[in-house]
């Protein structure tokens, strides 16, 4: 793997993660992290999605007149999304009753589009499809770790399974409930945020507004 | 009657499109640094969540549902790219419209229009619509009052926003993260709402 591919690849994961810093497709990510298994279903599609269409979209890049090319990234998409929608209620219909209007909405899911527009236009197929699994990874590891802390520590398990024996069943942990509504997954990201910001300072935004610094000798 | 004033309720404040379902989140967080521009896009959404989501109710019943267009065939599977191509379409004539009759009105929302096409709050509404199948009339107050709630939302926050940028919020957690938390906080205020049973 060459440094070139490498970066494509695996630079949204931490560096450039279409979530935290690029602040793209947050709508999903807040309502299926309930459980790890709508958070993966919900990340495989994606990741499928995103992937796919960079590369269709970017095969046809020469052909498209810049005025129409929404409409033309739109459609291909749109496909996209039918066929993994279908795909969905054909094998996994109790998850895809859960993601309920979910699965449709990766269609407006601003990572596609934004990546459609920011890298497919212009690089050529191969690599373009590299850069959808990319940033569909950097989208499922953050989905997947929000939906960790909130199956685990809200439900005692884990894709379902009882890992921590709740109160209820004669075991000793409390669940947590609020892990399981959805402000919850406001607050985890916002502190998963936090940290990768305090890891990596470079990533902040500029400040729009800076307080004072109190002047030399305090505040007599 | 009753009902659609119980429906108009439940998605301004118990079903908020932009609180309890979470959509609409890129341009609720990017655009609502200033209560105007707020309000503004508040606006226009509303007005296309207001047409478009009788236009698609319209679509599904006519040529989509089950032995609508043609005897025995099915075409709900095309609900989607229909759903998105119409919102588009209804973007652009609302675009053209504006700009010919209320050039004013045009000026003040009109970055925001073309931004509204990948709103999730539109397709969302529409999703919804389809999944909880609204007849004509439910589906002209849902989509009223779901715009209504997403703008009530980004209002609040953009209010709050414009405080916050004077507070003094440890490094890291600036910008981006503290607003994540304040919508968290946000909305579980609105799931206060939760319990009221229409």
């Amino acid at each position: 793997m060459n440094t070139e591919t490498r970066k494509v690849l695996l630079g949204p994961l931490f560096d450039n993660n279409p979530i935290t810093l690029q602040i793209l497709g947050i709508c999903s990510a807040l309502a299926v992290t309930s459980s790890m298994n709508t958070a993966l279903l919900m990340s495989l599609s994606l990741t499928l999605v995103t992937a796919f269409s960079n590369m269709f979209i970017s095969t046809v890049r020469n052909h498209t007149p810049s005025s129409i090319r929404i409409i033309v990234q739109m459609t291909i998409i749109a496909s996209l999304v039918i066929v993994v929608d279908q795909i969905l209620r054909a094998y996994a219909f109790d998850t895809s009753k859960r993601l309920s209007v979910f699965v449709g909405l990766i269609i407006t899911n601003c990572i596609v589009m934004g990546r459609a527009e920011a890298f497919a236009m212009q690089n050529p197929p191969g690599i373009s499809f590299l850069d959808g699994i990319g940033n569909g990874l950097g989208y499922s590891l953050i989905l997947m770790s929000v939906a960790f802390v909130r199956e685990l520590f809200g439900a005692g398990s884990l894709f379902g399974y009882p890992l921590i024996p709740l109160l209820k069943d004669g075991g000793w942990y409390v669940p947590n409930g609020l892990l399981l509504l959805p402000p919850s997954a406001f607050f985890l990201i916002g502190i998963l945020i936090w940290v990768l910001r305090t890891k990596k300072p470079e990533q902040k935004e500029a400040a729009e507004f800076r307080i004072h610094e109190p002047a030399k000798g305090g505040y007599h | 009657m009753e009902g659609l004033l119980s429906l108009f309720v439940k998605s301004v404040f118990i079903e908020n499109m932009a609180l309890t379902f979470f959509l609409g989140m890129c341009t609720f967080i990017a655009i609502s640094k200033k209560i105007e521009t707020a309000i503004g896009l508040g606006i226009a959404v509303v007005i296309v969540q207001a047409i478009t989501l009788p236009v698609n109710n319209i679509i599904l019943n006519v040529f989509l549902k089950e032995n609508a267009l043609i005897e025995g065939v099915d075409l709900r599977f095309l609900g989607l790219i229909s759903y998105i191509a119409i919102i588009a379409a209804i973007v652009q004539v609302l675009e053209m419209a504006m700009d010919k009759f209320a050039p004013a009105l045009h000026q003040a929302l009109g970055i925001f229009l073309p931004l509204i096409t990948v709103n999730c709050a539109i397709l969302g509404g529409t999703l919804f619509m389809v999944e909880r199948d609204y007849t004509f009339t439910e589906s002209v107050v849902y989509g009223f009052g779901s715009g209504f709630s997403w703008m009530l939302a980004i209002t609040v926050l953009a209010g709050v926003r414009e405080r916050l940028k004077y507070s003094d919020v440890p490094q890291g957690l600036q910008g981006l993260g503290i607003i994540f938390i304040t919508v968290g906080l946000m909305s579980l205020g609105f799931m206060s709402f939760s319990g009221i049973q229409l």
